[in-house]
């Protein structure tokens, strides 16, 4: 391809970095003289330039325009990232979430002059207990791991409080990396276990690890593989009777909102990604937010604060000392990602119980639309039905030179966003793909006729088309290994 | 290399006298990819079998290198710290992680040799 | 339902290619004990224009600041947001993307995290700083946690001027994985020594600047003290505008920087979500937690940015990780970055000395009102004051009158009487002067 002069290739704009558009004395904001005082700054006065350029507002609108353009995001394309959950976010959400009522309002201002904030908290709360038939809920955590972190601290101090010292917890080995990565922040030793050939939890197994040293369960439904595993009573039962607690990891709960509620099925406490299952933009990642659902056991040790209600209206629990309550702590600077709430109730509302209902219905629908589409053109890890996301292996690369990862590029190039790879770690290759309700079926064709062409093509013994992908990305692959090696990780002049 | 042994979780360790010169073997360099980071044992530190003594990292995996028998570090190979890729091109000879002083030679007994470990190799395929 | 493409012939269709009867066949999976087979007890779908009539219901029942004299801060700070922040941050391109797991697709992403790194870093004067974390109480604690594992010692002393959330948040998340936390007790008028309680086990001593209670310190000898006795300092900043004024802790030898980005670029939005930053020196970024983006070239040797070092993080360690967590405060930090770019170096160092100024002129106002006492000789944008009667009483009254006049301190420790009559008041960019004499002239009222 030939080169231009400005390097640019047509729509596709090179940007320098902001610090290298630097206009030294550029400003972009217009702020008045500060008025004559005489400082209280005890002579901690900052010595020597920071080092920030300076740019008119154009240039800054334009720099961050075109970073834009070098992103894809829902808006732009089918996006099928399993177990992310890449489904349409709704622009009321955003609207609402800036209403002045709602963005420009303090933590700590006096509870009387924030009463429909501690309103929509609890109307929130009360949306997801009902979802998940769960008696109570923990608001506060911040993220998907973050509210991990805050059902395992619940089962560690419900533990103490009975004067426990269990502190194996069980993952199988399907499972996200944060399971044991938060467990092991809670001070508890990981065992993992064995997934069955069918792709489930294995039982037999399972039974054989558990004792009195049994902390906990933590167990992702519907599972990594996109299953859900059919044994969950029996494996809800085994846990209960060896004394320890079942985590459920509600990464996948959009696959089952409105249909199953997961204290049906034994849960101890799970969270809630709001940014999966309930619309909430990822935003590049983050901010999300990862509400806990509890049992009635585990209520007590919920983390605070608390939002309550009487008969003078909302108040915040703020610390230790109620009536009952002996919480783990504190996880998070005030009252949770308020922000975030907003936007996941204006969609709960949306959607409403008929709603979310059918959502999870046609993002299962869809994901096993695509598993039967593609079954004869690329290898299925697993029998179905599947939930909402299908599990393909690489069998179907098996001597084309192409691995999981080519192919991923090359869907690029195709106009979509590659599949989740080489996750879960228990199949070889893995492609996992989440379509979830919101792409169309004429969407989902054009993405199922793009892989059977794609597969075709690496069965030809196209490789080089593989491994040249992508070629029209405003970058071609990246040199992972010189980025490690040498970490460059600021801007220096 | 007569003296070399090889362990289930692929380092190598070959023996001259009490000293044990360790490294991670082809086959694991190959398993991990690019490798981008390495960190070693402190000089007289000392470690017992089968326990972590160093990292090896490529962009998407860490490993911990196990040391093979007990003893007490004497060398590290620096050059593979300023320049973790040799640790691809020359996994077996120079691109060595460490060197320990052996506590108790009867723990070579048990490693594998040559054949037995290129066999071990084989049935993970 | 407008968010559901598929019509109901789509589905016939899909249910036949797929070779099953209907929906019920497709999640037969789940025990039918567990299946419901009607919708749950919550109201139905309703359309735009209801859901907005509901959530602006609730939003009129809060007094915004914008609608009042504002003086609250305490780690949450209201700052004049220009317009262009707000419009870029919701180009869907950046709103409704994921992590930047494919680079060549996401370097729009990658490179406003490089350029956010490096702001963070020339604020807080470190080497390195991450692509962020939840918020600045989360940061303080994986400080903490971090400083452990390099210096393998298990004492964290926390002082008696850091954020009462930062201070909790720590605790907890320490609580079981092995350090040891002393939280000195509140220290309204800056003058506890943390110096003498460094003991041979200290990991880390975490500070905050301006403290907050609202004073400001040299720590330069606390990070030598540190350093002597083999222990890091931490240094927590909850209000990040603070560093275009005042010595960055970077500059006076802090090993690790964490900070509140809130109050640029983000509207307060009752608390959440926040922007931790996390900032350090090169030489303990592989126990650094949390994203980081690093430079590299393409294939065609075009320069690009990638997420790097990932073997720190939880999905390649698993549970060796240097942290749980997964995620960053994404937007956030996209909110800050072009909050900051369009301040630039003048423009940036003008809006601290006007914060600065106003809570100078603040602190004069209301240091004569009777009965009023300001305790700081020194602050930056917010300090404290002692007043003739229970503060949280005040702050009720001064509401009751639509002024929200800041925080007292026995909101956050209620077990400390001799707080019971602080008030903690901060002053921004945004407070104007007829706001400061309203508030001056209620007080009078109320005292």
């Amino acid at each position: 391809m030939a080169e231009t002069a400005s390097g640019n290739r047509g729509l596709m704009l090179e940007e320098p970095l902001i610090f290298e558009l630097d206009s030294p004395g550029q400003c972009g904001v217009d702020l008045p003289e500060p008025p004559p005082v005489i400082d209280r700054l005890g002579g901690l006065e900052r010595p020597g330039p920071i080092g920030l350029p300076g740019l008119s507002e154009p240039t800054v609108v334009r720099h961050y325009t075109r970073l834009s353009q070098k992103n894809v995001g829902i808006d732009s394309l089918m996006y099928p990232l399993g177990s992310c959950t890449m489904k349409h976010n709704p622009r009321i959400n955003e609207k609402l979430a800036r209403l002045p009522g709602l963005a420009d309002i303090h933590p700590f201002q006096p509870t009387s002059t924030v009463q429909g904030a501690l309103e929509l908290i609890d109307l929130t709360a009360h949306w997801l207990k009902t979802l998940t038939g769960m008696p109570a809920i923990a608001m506060s955590p911040a993220a998907g791991a973050h509210g991990e972190f805050c059902g395992l601290m619940t089962i560690r101090a419900a533990l103490e409080d009975r004067g426990d010292k269990r502190l194996r917890v069980l993952v199988p080995e399907s499972a996200h990396g944060t399971n044991p990565a938060s467990a092991a922040a809670c001070g508890f030793t990981v065992d993992p276990i064995p997934a069955t050939a069918r792709g489930r939890v294995d039982l037999a197994a399972l039974k054989a690890k558990l004792g009195g040293d049994v902390a906990a369960l933590m167990l992702t439904n519907p599972n990594t593989c996109g299953l859900f595993e059919d044994e969950i009573l029996e494996i809800a039962e085994a846990i209960h009777q060896a004394g320890g607690y079942f985590y459920c990891d509600g990464a996948n709960y959009n696959a089952i909102v409105g249909r199953v509620r997961v204290a049906d099925l034994g849960v101890d406490v799970m969270h809630i990604n709001l940014h999966k299952t309930f619309s909430t933009p990822h935003g590049g990642g983050g901010p999300g937010a990862g509400p806990t659902v509890l049992s009635a056991a585990l209520a007590p040790f919920a983390p605070l604060p608390a939002v309550v209600h009487d008969d003078k209206g909302f108040r915040l629990v703020e610390h230790a000392g109620h009536s009952g309550a002996k919480p783990c702590g504190r996880l998070k600077g005030y009252h949770g990602q308020f922000g975030v709430f907003v936007r996941a109730l204006a969609y709960m509302m949306s959607m409403g119980a008929d709603g979310l209902r059918q959502a999870s219905s046609d993002a299962v629908l869809s994901a096993n639309y695509l598993l039967a589409e593609l079954s004869s053109d690329l290898t299925p890890s697993f029998a179905g039905p599947c939930m909402h996301e299908a599990l393909f292996d690489d069998r179907f690369l098996k001597g084309s030179g192409v691995t999981t990862l080519d192919f991923a590029k090359a869907m690029i190039d195709e106009g979509f966003h590659p599949m989740t790879m080489y996750f879960p770690l228990v199949v070889h290759g893995a492609l996992l793909m989440e379509p979830t309700e919101t792409e169309s079926r004429d969407s989902l064709d054009r993405f199922i006729a793009s892989l059977r062409s794609l597969a075709g093509r690496a069965r030809s013994g196209d490789a080089a088309l593989f491994k040249a992908a992508p070629v029209f990305t405003p970058r071609r692959r990246l040199d992972e290994t010189a980025a490690a090696r040498t970490p460059v990780l600021r801007w220096r002049r | 290399m007569s003296n070399t042994y090889f362990t289930t979780e692929h380092e190598w360790i070959d023996v001259d006298g009490d000293i044990g010169t360790v490294g991670i073997t082809d086959h694991a360099q190959h398993a991990l990819g690019d490798v981008v980071f390495v960190e070693l044992p402190a000089l007289g530190k000392r470690v017992a079998k089968a326990t972590e003594a160093a990292v090896v990292e490529s962009v998407k995996a860490a490993s911990e290198v196990f040391s093979p028998v007990s003893g007490d570090i004497v060398a590290v190979n620096d050059a593979i710290v300023e320049q973790p890729g040799l640790v691809n091109e020359a996994a077996e000879t120079t691109a060595w992680f460490f060197k320990l002083r052996l506590a108790d030679p009867a723990e070579l007994t048990g490693l594998m040799d040559r054949a037995a470990y290129d066999e071990f190799v084989k049935g993970l395929e | 339902m407008r968010y559901l493409p598929l019509t109901d012939s789509d589905r016939q269709a899909m249910l036949a290619a797929i070779g099953v009867a209907g929906i019920d066949d497709l999640f037969k999976d789940v025990p039918a004990s567990a299946r419901r087979q009607a919708p749950v007890d919550l109201p139905l779908h309703a359309g735009e224009m209801e859901v907005e009539r509901r959530l602006t219901a609730l939003a009129q029942k809060n007094l915004s600041a914008g609608c009042a004299p504002f003086f609250i801060g305490a780690g949450a700070y209201r700052h004049h947001l220009p317009a262009a922040v707000d419009a870029l941050i919701q180009r869907g391109e950046f709103l409704t993307s994921y992590t930047p797991y494919q680079p060549e697709i996401s370097q729009g992403t990658l490179q406003y995290l490089f350029e956010f790194q490096s702001q963070v870093a020339l604020l807080t004067g470190m080497d390195v700083a991450n692509a962020s974390m939840y918020d600045a109480a989360t940061a303080t604690a994986e400080a903490a946690a971090m400083a452990c594992r390099i210096t393998k010692r298990t004492h964290v002393l926390l002082s008696g001027d850091l954020h009462p959330h930062y201070r909790s948040v720590t605790a907890t998340a320490l609580q079981y994985s092995g350090p040891e936390v002393e939280a000195l007790a509140p220290d309204p008028l800056g003058t506890e020594d943390l110096i003498g309680r460094i003991g041979p086990d200290t990991a880390c001593v975490v500070a905050q600047n301006p403290g907050f209670f609202g004073h400001l310190r040299d720590v330069t000898a606390l990070a030598a003290a540190c350093h002597a006795a083999g222990a890091l300092l931490v240094v927590a900043v909850t209000e990040p505008v603070s560093l275009g004024l005042i010595k960055a802790p970077g500059q006076m030898d802090a090993d690790i920087v964490v900070a509140e980005g809130q109050s640029i670029g983000n509207p307060m939005s009752f608390g959440g979500p926040g922007l931790g930053l996390f900032a350090t020196r090169d030489k303990f970024v592989r126990q650094m937690p949390g994203r980081l983006v690093g430079q590299t070239v393409d294939e065609d040797g075009r320069r690009g940015w990638v997420l790097t070092l990932s073997t720190r993080e939880q999905h390649i360690r698993r549970e060796k990780a240097t942290s749980n967590i997964c995620t960053n405060s994404g937007l956030c930090a996209l909110a800050f970055t072009i909050h900051l770019s369009l301040l630039g170096e003048e423009g940036f160092r003008r809006l601290a000395r006007l914060n600065h100024a106003h809570a100078v002129l603040l602190a004069e106002k209301l240091g004569a009102v009777k009965g009023v006492r300001v305790l700081n000789r020194t602050f930056f944008n917010e300090f404290a004051i002692t007043l003739p009667k229970p503060a949280a009483d005040v702050a009720e009254a001064l509401a009751g009158r639509g002024i929200l006049g800041g925080v007292p301190a026995s909101r956050f420790y209620p077990s400390y009487p001799e707080l019971g009559e602080v008030l903690l008041l901060a002053a921004t960019e945004t407070t104007a002067e007829a706001d400061m004499d309203a508030l001056a002239s209620a007080l009078r009222e109320v005292l």
